[in-house]
């Protein structure tokens, strides 16, 4: 932000106030202090600019710089929490916790950075997949509608009012709906109704569980929830523990954990390319943290979780969704099918980490948010890529296509090998500090099971690199060629940071060690 | 006996469960698109009511202060319930419309003749 | 078409009396039951019934699709804004408090500009929502 657009804002206060004749001494606007908000109404308002504007590439323009913007605000408020720490923003100027807050903490920054980032790398990619995805018309109100989702899972992210999740999150989730339904392929409706269906079943259970909360606590703020939940479950243990059940159920169905993930796949393979690329990398992601927040910062804080079911029931829902959609992954030709049940099975690695609730276990999940969110990000830009020069993902009809795409599938092996865990790519990393939480834990079968589950997907993976590489040049294949410089920018970049955070962990390995240590600590207290 | 004058004495958590249960039910039980719509929509409707349950004061009245009453009603549910209703209209005519061209390119909203025609 | 001569000059005289009430809901939403959001569907009923009566092609004449697609995000630009010039003050977010010479002034103020947001977007979605049903399976 230069420091002429400061002044040029101040003078423009001065100057309404002169006008004005106001009694009220000006303060002058400081950028820094506004932050939490900055990142949410700047996409907000770009979203309702765009969509007044109505053209295609000017859209794309505005989302392309809010997007390049939105990481500097997360980098800026990651280097605030770091300094100072915790950031709470009164809106409105109602002090919490009566009026909404936003708050910001070393894991929520962290959650804004992954969110933020993803659509930086991923709005160059939007440019040519969108011409050929959206007709005109629509254009503008897809990237209208792309930065409403945006607006979505950073306000879910940043805000500390339980309530003021759920209409983030449905902001969120109905932007996301209407990029799935605008997709080319006419089953992208189905996808879309069906994601709507148990999407919205969703945020009713997780509203009718902050309703309990609320009513045993009087309060929605959620560290204020977190200060009362402990004497309330005391005097009446029966409506605390319903609010467990409907909230970790609810976020369950939004973040697909797996009998709940039926709307995944569909959704996933027919969106519009980039809106898939966005949604593999944020959506699910976001889910995760609102069930880190409730399940260690609120309910760990006065419930000793380990004496509930619960943890049983995580641990085994996790396992099953590492192995059974790794099979289903094995299984499927669509290669975006696939790699949505893969993620399907990443999200369980996720949620075994929530389940073993120590530091190295919650430090895997955490860094597996990232890790996950770049990989797949890869791998869906690499299909996304074939589809669009090709315009065809099954796998049968793609044979010797690693030689017509040549950098393409170089990236989607990247990715790939990621995927499956191993050493020097980010995967590795996750399925280390999983490992090592199962066995601190003692939990000496997880441990196996984690590495067992990771030989399935060389199958899945293997299977694709085979055709892709080993067979000879099909039809459909020898249309191919590597996609223009702006969808290859974001794949080569994707790429690329999947194998930073597998080599240089010392920065997100600390950052995620960081964030276990805030959430586990708020377990023990 | 006790049980059935605990469900009438909070008749207005029965209704509450009863209106979830059976909006949830008509979602998973009918293949119809839009009565899964309505079964959805109901499902949102009963968690208004346990809101607005939660907000009520026996004896309380509108909360603007005034010197002849004491006892105010609990605002923040009201205004809550009024953002879900927002949110739940949104879904609603969202889903609608996603149902409207579910018909322009299938010529049905039956779930299972769509699922036997696509191979879903 | 032409029998119903009761409904076409019925409707003809509540139009005015519709727009009038929902203006009346709108500006008294601060202070009494309403706000934007009513006023904004009882604006948006005012076009539905006009159409209805008269037939759609007859209300696009006054109320076009497009005129109807800037307002929807129009009123959220104009309660993103108000929300934004209160930073011009220093003070938070939606803080309307520094808008008038006081605090009370201040809300009343900021109350109002959100509050012509929220009446331009609800009516304009509520009739784009009418139109684009009601244009379907012709």
């Amino acid at each position: 932000m230069s420091v002429g657009l400061l002044t040029s804002v101040a003078l423009a206060a001065g100057a309404a106030q002169a006008a004005g004749g106001h009694a009220v001494a000006a303060k002058p606007f400081i950028l820094t202090e506004h932050l939490p908000i900055l990142i949410v109404v700047i996409p907000l308002l770009a979203a309702a600019l765009t969509a007044m504007l109505r053209n295609g590439r000017v859209a794309w323009a505005i989302s392309l710089a809010v997007s390049w913007i939105l990481p500097i605000l997360a980098v800026m408020l990651i280097l605030q929490v770091e300094e100072k720490g915790i950031i709470s923003y009164a809106l409105g100027g109602w002090a919490p916790p009566v009026g909404i807050e936003y708050r910001v903490d070393i894991v929520n920054a962290f959650v804004l950075l992954i969110v933020s980032v993803v659509g930086a790398i991923a709005m160059p990619y939007a440019l040519r997949t969108v011409e050929l995805d959206i007709d005109e018309p629509q254009r503008a109100w897809f990237y209208a509608i792309y930065l409403l989702a945006l607006t979505g899972l950073l306000g879910m992210t940043i805000t500390g009012d339980a309530f003021n999740i759920f209409v983030f999150m449905e902001v969120s989730s109905l932007a996301m709906y209407v990029m799935i339904a605008m997709g080319r392929d006419r089953r992208a409706l189905i996808a879309a109704y069906q994601y709507l269906i148990m999407g919205t079943i969703g945020a009713t259970f997780y509203v009718i569980g902050v309703g309990f909360l609320y009513v045993v606590t009087g309060s929605l703020n959620m560290a204020d929830i977190a200060l009362r939940i402990g004497p309330a479950f005391a005097e009446s243990s029966p409506p605390v523990m319903a609010a467990l059940a409907f909230i970790v159920v609810g976020i369950s169905l939004k973040l697909a954990l797996f009998p709940l993930h039926v709307w995944l796949p569909n959704a996933y393979a027919f969106a519009p390319k980039f809106a898939t690329v966005f949604l593999a990398a944020t959506a699910t992601k976001v889910a995760v943290y609102i069930l880190l927040r409730f399940y260690f910062s609120i309910f760990g804080s006065a419930i000793s979780l380990t004496d509930l079911p619960i943890t049983e029931m995580l641990l085994i829902l996790s396992i099953a969704a590492m192995f059974i959609a790794s099979v289903m992954a094995i299984y499927e030709d669509n290669i975006e099918r696939m790699l949505a049940f893969s993620s399907v099975a990443q999200i369980g690695y996720i949620t075994l980490g929530i389940a073993l609730a120590n530091k190295s276990g919650v430090a895997g999940s955490v860094v597996h948010l990232m890790n996950h969110a770049a990989m797949k990000a890869a791998l869906f830009a690499a299909i996304g890529a074939i589809l669009y020069r090709v315009g065809t993902a099954r796998m049968s009809e793609l044979g010797g296509i690693g030689r017509t795409m040549p950098l393409t599938m170089a990236a989607f092996v990247i990715g790939g090998l990621s995927i499956i865990g191993v050493p020097g790519t980010a995967g590795f990393i996750s399925k280390w500090y999983l490992g090592v939480g199962a066995i601190e834990h003692g939990w000496w079968v997880v441990a196996f099971l984690i590495v067992a589950s990771s030989l399935i997907s060389i199958i899945y993976i293997g299977r694709f690199v085979e055709v892709a590489y080993f067979q000879p040049v099909s039809e459909a294949s020898e249309k191919g060629s590597d996609p223009p410089f702006s969808m290859m920018l974001s794949i080569v970049v994707f790429t690329a940071l999947t194998i930073y955070l597998g080599l240089d962990t010392a920065w997100s390995g600390q950052l995620a060690e960081k964030v276990a240590a805030v959430l586990v600590g708020g377990l023990a207290q | 006996m006790q049980a059935l004058d605990a469900i009438v004495q909070n008749y207005n958590y029965a209704i509450t469960v009863f209106l979830m249960v059976s909006g949830l039910y008509i979602v998973i039980a009918s293949g119809n698109m839009i009565k899964k719509i309505v079964g959805l929509s109901l499902f949102q409707t009963s968690v208004y009511l346990l809101y607005i349950s939660a907000g009520k004061i026996l004896g309380g009245t509108a909360p603007i202060i005034d010197r002849n009453y004491t006892i105010y009603s609990n605002p923040l549910p009201h205004v809550l319930i009024l953002t879900a209703i927002v949110v739940g209209i949104a879904t609603v005519a969202l889903g609608l419309a996603i149902v409207a061209r579910i018909h322009e390119e299938y010529g049905t909203i039956e779930e299972d003749e769509i699922f036997k025609e696509t191979g879903l | 078409m032409k029998l119903d001569l009761i409904l076409r000059v019925t409707t003809k005289a509540i139009l005015p009396f519709i727009l009038l009430f929902a203006l009346y809901v709108h500006f008294h939403g601060d202070y009494g039951p309403g706000g934007g959001f009513q006023a904004g569907v009882i604006a948006a009923g005012m076009v539905i019934l006009y159409s209805i009566v008269f037939g759609v092609e007859a209300a696009q004449r006054v109320i076009s699709q497009r005129l109807v697609a800037t307002m929807v995000p129009l009123g959220v630009l104009i309660y993103g804004a108000t929300g934004v010039i209160s930073f011009l003050y220093g003070a938070n977010y939606l803080d309307y408090g520094v808008l008038g010479h006081d605090s009370k002034h201040g809300h009343h103020l900021g109350i109002l500009l959100v509050e012509s947001g929220v009446i331009i977007t609800v009516a304009g979605t509520m009739t784009a929502i009418f139109y684009a049903f009601v244009q379907r399976g012709r």
